[in-house]
């Protein structure tokens, strides 16, 4: 089991832990043109409103590079896929890719989302997609 | 900036590269400062303004009690790290060129081995701008600059092999210049493959940088001022940062095409817009290579080679001493030192005046970037 370096969430990002405390994957979308981006900002570079709603995202995409993080000591000391997601809505997030092989990996692979405890503390996570949704 | 107005790099000085200096990051600041300062001829005395890194731990005063700094008008600093090495010759070249001072010294000095390593894991949470990557694994450089590599090499079909063949080169080039802790000691490809893994599939320990102990300076003035000094006229041509929307220093992973490098591409176009000089007018580069990969990206951003051809580019012999554009010629961070950068300006320098242990005939036109920064220096009529 990895060890996580909790997040220190501020007044931009905490929606994200908070939702994903209950399992959604969400990102915010600003109230003025429904513009989204990830990772969070306080302003819309588009339409300059301060002002946003949360997003359920889909959780689906596929992967758009990736590495096996592992190090000799701590904090991870078994190792992880860490991948970057693009999400179907089109925006970017690092997350991990469990449930497969490194050897099994490649770009563009399609993932979908999870949420588990690891280290006693609930993140998004991904999987390779169920085969319904590859064979779209 | 018009040919009247130019500034110069009149004075550079270092401390020895090593692993455990056995003094503090004051006193390494120092004595690379008072060495600048001897090597251009000039005194504390002579010094109105300093820069340093955002991250550089030695304050102005400081610095200005222990080498004879009397008055300071301008004291910046760069942000971005090592990304930000050549703005510090950009900003020293604003603020002679507008007057705002007339001797600027630029330093940076670390026990970046002995005393706080860089490349370590994180053990804790830092800010808020970490919360998207540090709890998923992402805790030390090598990882966090890893996730870019690796859409490279899959877009372009390379292997860590193919990042081995510049670990080869800057070592080659490090083995016979006596200022690079790695002198007299060249690495093959097998060394390389049979290095350990520090991010698999993407950087084995020959990838990465050194971590090192030591100081750098070097004295900025205009070069109307430095006509008069005693060494080798080396003008700063043009300087510029490359920041770019949507990106990240540790985390540049949001611009749409992942497999070049933005901020690079931005610092080359200002720089030969404002110089009229294009690739094939840069006799030697200095490309900052915290990690071999940025090395075929720069080479790529600067025009040496198209995109997705930095791997036969070096696998040719481009880079080498003898190739169309030499690169690293003292060896670079893998194999001179680690001081963040500012050592491979010194060696612009010295390649301009002629006194690089690894000299490049004829060389009048000298790059040296470092990712979200730049300069060309030029040498002086
Ligand atoms: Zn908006």
């Amino acid at each position: 089991m990895p060890r996580v370096i909790r997040p220190v969430p501020d007044l931009d990002d905490a929606f994200f832990w908070e939702a994903a405390r209950d399992g959604r994957l969400v990102t915010r979308a600003c109230a003025g043109c429904g513009r989204i981006a990830h990772p969070p900002s306080p302003m819309c570079p588009a339409c300059g409103s301060v002002d946003w709603t949360e997003r359920e995202l889909s959780g689906r995409g596929t992967i758009h590079s990736w590495i096996v993080s592992r190090h000799p000591s701590q904090p991870d000391d078994a190792p992880r896929i860490v991948i970057l997601v693009d999400l179907e809505e089109g925006i970017r997030l690092v997350s991990n890719l469990r449930e497969v092989d490194a050897a099994d990996v490649s770009n563009e692979m399609p993932v979908e989302v999870f949420f588990d405890e690891v280290d006693g503390f609930r993140l998004p996570q991904f999987r390779p997609a169920a085969a319904q949704e590859v064979s779209v | 900036m018009a040919a009247s107005a130019k500034a110069a790099i009149v004075g550079i000085g270092q401390t020895e590269f090593s692993k455990n200096s056995g003094r503090s990051e004051l006193q390494l600041a120092a004595e690379a400062v008072r060495a600048a300062l001897a090597d251009a001829g000039l005194s504390g005395r002579d010094v109105d303004g300093t820069v340093t890194f955002t991250q550089d731990t030695n304050d102005e005063l400081a610095l200005a009690r222990a080498v004879g700094i009397e008055e300071i008008r301008w004291a910046s600093r760069t942000p971005f790290g090592g990304g930000g090495a050549s703005a510090t010759v950009e900003h020293a070249a604003a603020a002679v060129i507008s007057g705002m001072a007339n001797v600027v010294v630029v330093y940076r000095a670390f026990n970046e081995r002995s005393g706080h390593r860089f490349g370590q894991p994180a053990q804790q949470a830092r800010s808020a701008g970490f919360n998207f990557y540090l709890p998923y694994g992402l805790d030390a450089p090598t990882k966090m600059y890893s996730l870019w590599f690796q859409r490279y090499m899959h877009v372009y079909g390379l292997t860590n092999a193919d990042f081995g063949l510049y670990s080869v080169v800057a070592r080659r080039h490090a083995a016979t210049n006596p200022n690079a802790w790695f002198h007299g000691k060249p690495i093959t490809l097998a060394d390389h493959q049979n290095s350990r893994w520090i991010v698999e599939p993407i950087l084995r320990l020959l990838d990465c940088c050194q971590e090192s102990d030591g100081g750098v300076a070097l004295v900025v003035t205009t070069a109307e001022r430095a006509r008069d000094l005693r060494q080798p006229l080396v003008t700063v041509e043009a300087a510029t940062q490359g920041n770019v929307i949507d990106g990240d220093v540790l985390f540049n992973y949001y611009h749409p095409d992942i497999a070049r490098f933005p901020e690079a591409e931005m610092g080359a176009r200002i720089l030969y817009e404002t110089t009229g000089l294009g690739p094939a007018d840069i006799d030697v580069a200095m490309l900052y290579e915290n990690f071999s990969p940025v090395v075929f990206y720069q080479l790529e951003a600067y025009g040496f080679c198209k995109p997705g051809e930095a791997r036969d580019f070096i696998a040719d012999g481009h880079i080498d001493l003898d190739g169309t554009i030499p690169v690293n010629t003292h060896g670079g961070l893998l194999g001179e030192a680690y001081i963040h950068g500012v050592n491979n300006i010194l060696e612009a320098v010295r390649q301009l005046r002629g006194t690089a242990a690894n000299q490049v005939s004829d060389v009048r036109h000298v790059l040296a970037a470092a990712g979200r920064s730049a300069i060309i220096l030029g040498r002086g009529a």
